[in-house]
């Protein structure tokens, strides 16, 4: 193997390990701020480790190019919806997650904004 | 719940990014004959790109963009290049849609290619203005624009 593949096999390899953990991270918090926190970031920078382990076994060329071009654009685009996402439910006033939170009336409105 | 106007992440990448996915968006068009893509993708990242500026800017400020009273006309349009290519070559008496027989250039695969582009830039008219006036019917009702 030439040291390109072995490059483009550690970065794509290392995208994958990080998409997996911003699934266990979808599955696994207990709200929806904390798993926007954990699928934005985490899946955009697994994105990019995939597309760049892409671009360096294409080499030099149009495709890569492309693909660079693909990179910026999810990098953009990604935390941005995310962003949205979070104003949005904090416009809406849904509350965040608290572990301590033992009166009983504000769980019960805890219960009701979630 | 008052109208969530002012956030200026999403509208300055929004803003950023919907002339690049229009860019694309002619690129698929013009590109379909050689690769995946043509009028259908091409119109709906068309729309896509204008859909984008309707919702982050809202609705009036996307007027000055792309008026909702343009949308029918534009559809109409979009359908009469469609048919009006196949039906000139009908008068240039091949079938219907037989873009071989009309003489825009000298050879037949020339021609064959100028007819297919006509016919995806007539559909991605019309793709693109209703898609864009199916949003705007659906967000007719709501009370926020």
């Amino acid at each position: 193997m030439e040291l390109k593949e072995i490059l483009s096999i550690i970065f794509i390899s290392s995208g994958a390990f990080f998409m997996f953990v911003g699934s266990l991270g979808l599955i696994r918090l207990p709200d929806f701020y904390s798993r926007a926190h954990a699928t934005s970031k985490v899946d955009t920078l697994a994105i990019i480790l995939v597309i760049l382990g892409l671009v360096i076994y294409e080499g030099f060329s149009v495709n890569s190019a492309k693909l660079i071009i693909i990179i910026t654009f999810v990098a953009l685009t990604n935390p941005t919806a995310t962003n949205a996402l979070a104003r949005a439910a904090y416009k809406f006033r849904l509350r965040p997650w608290f572990k301590k939170n033992k009166s009983k009336k504000r769980q019960k409105k805890n219960e009701l904004g979630n | 719940m008052e109208r969530k106007k002012d956030n200026p992440i999403v509208s300055l990448v929004s803003r950023t990014v919907s002339p690049f996915i229009m860019l694309f968006a002619l690129y698929v068009i013009f590109h379909g004959h050689y690769s995946p893509g043509g009028g259908f993708q091409g119109g709906t990242m068309l729309a896509a790109a204008f859909i984008l500026i309707r919702l982050s800017l809202g609705m009036e400020t996307s007027q000055l963009q792309f008026k909702s009273s343009w949308a029918t006309p534009l559809g109409s349009a979009g359908v009469l290049i469609y048919f009006g290519t196949g039906l000139v070559a009908l008068l240039f008496g091949g079938n219907f849609l037989d873009y071989g027989f009309i003489p825009f250039t000298g050879t037949v695969a020339e021609n064959r290619s100028i007819g297919i582009l006509c016919i995806e830039i007539g559909v991605a008219i019309a793709v693109m203005a209703i898609m864009v006036s199916i949003y705007d019917d659906l967000l007719k009702g709501s009370p926020d624009d």
